[in-house]
């Protein structure tokens, strides 16, 4: 089989050896791992097509993946797998101004996609943590969130179609360009956030937005981090909607400046990163009202970027808060466990709890506008009884997230990290859906086995 | 070479662990932007570093060959933001791979052994060469071999190596600068000029430039004779024994605890000199000196803000520069602001940003010999990028660079519009301060 592949693709674009393949044997999820037992680059959706053929013939799993940051394990090789790797089918198609969409390969960067709207005066708001290098494919497969989420939502709700291999090597479009089309089931958005278990994404068709006219972005800085959830409270409740409402908590701000040097003090319990977009008059509006509702709820002190240079690197900072945190211990996990936005007060006294029952280091930061939270465990995988700990306090974390309406991930996916927790959220008829879904679409079980549940 | 056994597998395990995969250095990697494999980036890299440390692979070939892969430029460091310390297993890893023999093969231990032991080794034997290659270049011959069809009888990397052999200065930096030179006025700081290798044989004026800048800055300079070579090469190559050989002999002629600042104006240079007391940290009878002379090193361009560099005052020449950042001294010193100062002090300047201005030459030490094309591919880019901003100077602050950018314009093909000026920031303000009029106030 590896030598047919290397007859479709060339030999350059199927890697065996073991120095190859271990770099391949992980993703960004902490302590998972797996080999695969070859890694392929297709170039195009008929190398994708020919690949599941073989794959099919031979009964060989396979895993899609694009750069390999995902957050739950989903992109972690099943071992004996080939992965499916999409980082060379990286052009950007068509950008349609008069439609406001852009249709482009699966391996396109989040952020070139980002660039290439934004060149011409448009506007792709999904932005997750890792856009300077996660693919659109892998945000299509896993629903990427990101800081917009509040106003502008998630990757969803900026697909408007999707080229899909399945698994037997059939190709199927999904969607198209009208904003209004009810032609059948909404089949695209089954293959949105399945984590690569249904199919394999070759082509997105993104829909744009115009570029908001102005920004403007504040930093409040508390000492307490109930006043902060207050400050959320009381904007949501003024009926204003930032398009970026951010939260780090003290731990996460001490290493984010350590990284970034951004001028963020020490000594702050808490602080909000908030971002206002649209026309100018409004956002200077919204500016000045969000300003004073901080004042009035606590805050130590309100800064308004000076310019868009100031604001990108505030921005930035936050964006790097997951990686800076990882200077703290060997090993760091981000969880994105979510609850409605009223309970997160609650959700964020819940988790330093749990963190002292445990004896644990645990940093939150999150996107305080929608709910979405990351408590991140500071710890080292070499150490098994804390490891342990670790574990019972995710099982606590979650329980409560669930307990609270919520749910155990929010944007990162289930992947084989939350496999353990899926059944308790959804109840046994909608996870016993999942997988009627799941053996309609790949009887053999051969895409990405093993992630999300096992059938 | 000393037995070092597996210095990945005595490496502290947390450097290896730090890296938590995250991929944010993916995009800001040379080598992993050509073959889009993981194994060709940073933490596909550390990802086999670890394998080996952890016993799951051997120190094989092909680990030794993706270390020479590496262009060690360290762009990884300044994008992650876990706080990788990349150079310290850079340098261990390719160190295991000599150490393990993985890398070795005949031709390749006779070229180390000439460069790395004995023409960089000793100062009079690099002196020895330039004088000859200088030679060879200026006496017509090199015209005459090339013409004669000679290099298409032999490997085609000889002929490489010769288009790449630097153009040698009839005088060296010694020939050129005094053991010690002072201000015209008071003297407000003492401080040690490093010549460098490279620099010293194919770019003795910027040393000299070097040199007057300081001395209009009220700075006393003293430039040791027959200095040795920092180690910077040796300890990028794997050879950190000899590495520290060299950083012992060099603590040993110069004492930091007689100068305010030692300083450097090659990027690749400072930035291993920067690492000195890292280097000697396992030697008692050295730690402590090495640990003062970390503390003094500075670049050339980081020293002069530091003190407050005066402005020239020259008379405007109006002149469009663009600024190629060395590896060494954005990645590696962390140093990205200071010369894009000194830049903007000059009258007449005007400084355009490139593309990529961060993002390797392909210079990298003796990569452009080892890896001639993937270093080609890189120059090209560079220099598309570099023409792309119209600036005629290109300033930028290490040799390599220098010349890899130089050769990169003298290759161009098509109709261009003349060829640009490669320079270091120091030589365009100290011809400043020379174009300054004879009222030109005193040195304060």
């Amino acid at each position: 089989m590896i030598d047919e592949l290397t007859q479709i693709l060339g030999p350059a674009q199927v890697l065996v050896e073991k120095e190859d393949l271990i770099p391949y044997s992980f993703d960004g999820t902490a302590v998972l791992r797996a080999l695969p037992r070859a890694v392929v680059f297709p170039r195009t959706s008929s190398d994708v097509v020919a690949v599941l053929r073989l794959a099919a013939r031979d009964r060989v799993p396979v895993v899609a993946r694009g750069s390999g940051t995902g957050l739950s394990g989903g992109s972690v090789p099943s071992p004996g797998s080939i992965v499916l790797c999409l980082v060379r089918m990286d052009r950007i198609i068509e950008l349609d101004a008069r439609n406001f969409t852009l249709r482009a390969q699966a391996g396109v960067l989040t952020q070139a996609i980002a660039h290439a709207a934004d060149a011409e005066g448009l506007f792709y708001p999904p932005d997750p943590g890792s856009m300077k290098v996660s693919t659109i494919g892998g945000n299509v497969a896993e629903n990427s969130g990101g800081l917009r989420g509040l106003k502008y939502g998630v990757t969803r709700d900026y697909v408007m179609g999707l080229e899909v291999v399945l698994a037997d090597g059939e190709v199927c479009l999904l969607g198209n360009k009208c904003v209004k089309d009810v032609a059948g089931y909404s089949l695209k958005d089954l293959f949105i956030g399945s984590e690569g278990t249904l199919g394999v994404v070759t082509e997105v068709l993104l829909k744009l937005l115009p570029k908001p006219a102005a920004r403007q972005t504040l930093l409040a800085m508390y000492a307490r981090m109930e006043s902060a959830a207050e400050t959320v409270s009381a904007i949501i409740a003024a009926r204003i909607v930032p398009c970026t409402l951010e939260f780090l908590d003290s731990k996460t701000i001490r290493c984010v400046e350590e990284y970034a040097h951004v001028g963020l003090p020490l000594d702050a319990d808490a602080l909000l990163l908030i971002e206002v977009d649209g026309h100018p008059a409004a956002v200077a509006d919204d500016a000045a009202r969000i300003r004073e509702l901080c004042s009035a709820n606590g805050a130590t002190s309100v800064r308004l970027a000076a310019d868009a240079a100031e604001a990108a690197r505030l921005a930035t900072a936050r964006r790097s808060a997951f990686s800076a945190l990882a200077r703290v211990k060997p090993t760091t996990i981000l969880e994105d466990a979510t609850v409605p936005r009223s309970e997160l007060a609650r959700m964020i006294r819940f988790i330093q709890e749990t963190a002292r029952r445990h004896r644990l280091d645990i940093a939150t930061f999150g996107h305080f506008g929608d709910g979405n939270l990351h408590p991140t465990f500071l710890t080292n995988e070499k150490d098994a009884a804390e490891m342990h700990r670790v574990e019972l306090a995710m099982n606590d974390i979650f329980t409560e997230a669930v307990a609270l309406g919520g749910t155990i991930t929010g944007e990162h996916g289930v992947g084989l990290a939350k496999k353990a927790f899926l059944r308790g959220q959804l109840g046994e008829a909608s996870y016993g859906l999942l997988k009627r879904v799941k053996r309609a679409l790949d009887p053999g079980n051969l895409l990405n086995p093993g992630k999300i549940f096992d059938p | 070479m000393s037995p070092e056994p597996n210095l990945l597998k005595s490496l502290d395990y947390s450097v290896l662990q730090q890296c938590m995969h995250c991929g944010l250095c993916l995009p800001t990697c040379p080598t992993y932007l050509e073959t889009r494999h993981e194994r060709n980036s940073p933490r596909g890299r550390i990802s086999l570093m670890r394998a080996i440390a952890d016993g799951e692979l051997g120190t094989t070939r092909a680990f030794a060959e993706e270390m020479d892969y590496c262009l060690g430029c360290l762009a990884c460091m300044t994008a992650c933001p876990a706080g990788v310390d990349y150079a310290t297993l850079f340098e261990a890893g390719r160190a295991q791979s000599e150490a393990s023999g993985a890398a070795s093969g005949p031709s390749r231990r006779l070229v180390r052994a000439f460069t790395l032991r004995f023409l960089l080794f000793r100062p009079w034997a690099l002196h020895a060469a330039a004088r000859l290659l200088r030679l060879y270049e200026a006496s017509g011959l090199r015209r005459l071999v090339r013409r004669s069809g000679f290099f298409s009888l032999l490997p085609k990397r000889l002929g490489e190596w010769d288009r790449q052999a630097p153009p040698i200065q009839r005088h060296f930096s010694d020939g050129i600068i005094a053991a010690v030179e002072t201000p015209r006025g008071p003297a407000r700081h003492r401080v040690a000029v490093l010549s460098g290798c490279i620099q010293d044989v194919a770019f003795p004026d910027v040393n000299r430039a070097t040199v007057d800048v300081l001395l209009e800055n009220g700075c006393a300079v003293e430039t040791p004779r027959a200095q040795s070579c920092c180690g910077s090469l040796h300890a990028h190559n794997g050879d950190l024994e000899t590495a520290r050989e060299l950083a012992r002999r060099q603590l040993d002629s110069i004492d930091p605890g007689q100068f305010d600042a030692i300083l450097s104006n090659s990027a690749g240079c400072g930035s291993h000199l920067k690492h000195y007391d890292r280097l000697l940290a396992g030697d008692p009878a050295y730690a402590g000196r090495a640990a003062a002379w970390s503390a003094k090193v500075r670049d050339i361009s980081e020293w002069l803000v530091e003190i407050g560099f005066r402005r020239p005052v020259a008379p405007a020449r109006p002149v469009a520069v663009t600024y190629h950042e060395a590896c060494h001294l954005c990645h590696g010193q962390g140093i990205t602001a200071q010369p894009r100062e000194i830049l903007r002090a000059i009258p007449g300047v005007e400084l355009r940003e490139c593309a990529e201005a961060t993002m390797c030459c392909g210079s990298a030490g003796v990569y452009s010999l080892t890896q001639p094309g993937t270093s080609a591919w890189l120059r090209d880019r560079k220099v598309g990028h570099l023409r792309s901003t119209g600036a005629m100077v290109v300033a930028t602050a290490n040799p390599g660079c220098q010349l890899q950018i130089q050769q990169g314009f003298a290759m161009e093909t098509g109709e261009l519009r003349g060829r640009p000026r490669v320079v270091h920031p120091v030589v365009l303000l100290a011809e400043a301060y020379r174009a300054e009029t004879p009222s030109r106030p005193a040195p304060p």
